[in-house]
């Protein structure tokens, strides 16, 4: 075992797509490590103790900036928070001069999620600092998709030949696109599940299965990652009801014990208790959903450092 | 690149128990003292003194672990190639009121030593730390650290490179010093 030093090949993290995959198992095998520093009675390293960092959130978030926030204080990093309901933006400022301001004030990277889809790749051409996509519109989600594979590398040792589903509403889920891209390259087989308003048009271009019966996709997967209906993207009907949704596309514990094999339940939060998932499965041994929240940090600090990296001094 | 050997064969051997010896001079039966190896290369070393250490003294209760200090350099993000990739660390036991002796098979700048000394903060206040290596690199410090048990003293400029070959890894014991090329 030799001191190596290896390192990503872009300078900022804006979506699954622009990463190879050895970038990818280098946030893996790093984040491996970090789990391990944040699990012991002191959590935190001085790696990035000269490094300032913005959360820049234009959208609503919990997990995703608690976690993003944890994973940059573990690491030692100055943090500041901004959320746009609560600042000038409303005032009308432009993003790019909301940023290069925060910027002035000596910020080092910035961790943005924006309910524009390309913000991150449009402000990254834009302003000097590194960005970290923590979710834009409907397109990416690369730290959701990271962290999920992850946990289901840590379920099942490699992800190669692996069936995942994924469940829901694919039409509007960054999260669903960050997944399929991450899971392909890892050399995972992709299954998206859903009524087919849900399912975008040119799904078939991504190369991956596409069903509209739940039992069907849950018999084929080993690992299902149920996804939200994200009814504050939808701006017409795309299914009579939430009854009938559920009816037809929530997961429930019949249906689990139904199944003659035990697969992995996942969601990236937050969940609709009686929608997609009822209770008795969300809490059960099948979901891993609380272990994809504490991976989530030990890989938000992966892309952090790895990133960090990459900055001349 | 020119090459000598510094220490190989029987006299290898020879230095790793003379070192045991002088660590069961001061710590007796280890009741309260643990092994720490520094990753990546301090830690065949570690394995080594705890093999012969168990063999004198008919134990096999002696508690090592294995310290990666990744995090804690000050070099990270000095280096052109990248971040240091991680090592894993396993300190599976308590450090509070032991002593602790950290071992590393060369000790150059002090460096290393210096953020090892930093990382093994996070598990406890140890009562004391000791400092074993095989290699002393004289002269060569840039920091106030120095070793408490010593294999060999080498005296070196800073364009020679010591490296230590294990069994394990290179299929032979020996420290080597390796002459840089002219024009480096």
């Amino acid at each position: 075992m030799a001191e190596t030093a290896q390192q990503l090949s872009t300078q900022h993290l804006l979506g699954i797509k622009d990463l190879s995959v050895d970038d990818i198992q280098l946030i893996l095998d790093t984040a491996n490590t970090f789990k391990d520093v944040i699990n012991r009675p002191i959590k935190k390293v001085p790696s990035l103790r000269d490094i300032t960092i913005a959360n820049v959130f234009f959208e609503n978030s919990t997990r995703t900036r608690l976690s993003f926030e944890l994973a940059e204080k573990r690491l030692s990093a100055d943090v500041i928070n901004f959320a746009a309901s609560s600042s000038s933006v409303s005032k009308g400022e432009t993003l790019i001069d909301t940023v290069n301001n925060i910027l002035a004030m000596k910020v080092d990277m910035i961790v943005m999620r924006h309910p524009y889809p390309g913000a991150g790749v449009f402000l990254s051409k834009h302003v000097k600092a590194q960005i970290i996509n923590a979710g834009d519109g409907a397109h990416e989600h690369p730290t959701q998709a990271l962290l999920d594979a992850f946990s289901i590398r840590e379920q099942y040792g490699d992800l190669a030949g692996r069936k995942v589903a994924i469940i829901g509403d694919i039409l509007h889920s960054r999260v669903a696109l960050s997944n399929i891209l991450c899971l392909q390259k890892l050399g995972a087989e992709v299954m998206v599940c859903g009524p087919t308003t849900l399912i975008p048009k040119y799904i078939d271009s991504l190369g991956v299965k596409v069903e509209h019966d739940l039992m069907k996709a849950l018999n084929w997967c080993e690992v299902a990652n149920m996804l939200r209906i994200q009814l504050e993207r939808q701006d017409i009907s795309y299914f009579p009801s939430l009854r009938e949704y559920s009816l037809l596309y929530g997961l429930n514990k019949a249906l689990l014990d139904s199944l003659n094999k035990k697969i992995t339940i996942m969601h990236p939060g937050p969940i609709n208790r009686g929608v997609e998932i009822t209770s008795d499965v969300a809490d059960s041994e099948h979901a891993i959903i609380l272990d994809q929240v504490e991976n989530g940090v030990a890989v938000r600090m992966a892309v952090l450092y790895l990133l960090a990296g990459k900055r001349a001094f | 690149m020119q090459q000598s050997i510094l220490l190989s064969g029987p006299k290898f051997q020879i230095t790793i128990q003379r070192l045991c010896q002088q660590l069961i001079e001061n710590h007796g039966d280890f009741k309260d003292s643990v092994l720490i190896g520094i990753q990546p290369r301090g830690i065949y070393l570690a394995k080594r003194i705890k093999e012969e250490l168990q063999q004198i003294l008919h134990i096999d209760t002696l508690i090592s672990g294995e310290l990666d200090n990744t995090f804690y350099r000050d070099d990270f993000r000095r280096k052109e190639s990248g971040p240091l990739v991680p090592n894993p660390t396993s300190i599976d036991f308590v450090i509070e009121n032991k002593k602790v002796i950290l071992i590393d098979d060369v000790l150059w700048t002090g460096r290393t030593i210096r953020s090892s000394l930093d990382a093994i903060q996070a598990f406890g206040r140890p009562e004391k730390v000791e400092l074993l290596v095989l290699v002393d690199r004289r002269f060569s410090r840039h920091l106030p650290i120095q070793p408490d048990y010593i294999g060999i003293q080498v005296d070196s400029i800073n364009s020679q490179r010591v490296m230590v070959h294990w069994q394990e890894t290179d299929s032979r014991d020996e420290i080597i010093l390796i002459n840089a090329e002219e024009n480096d």
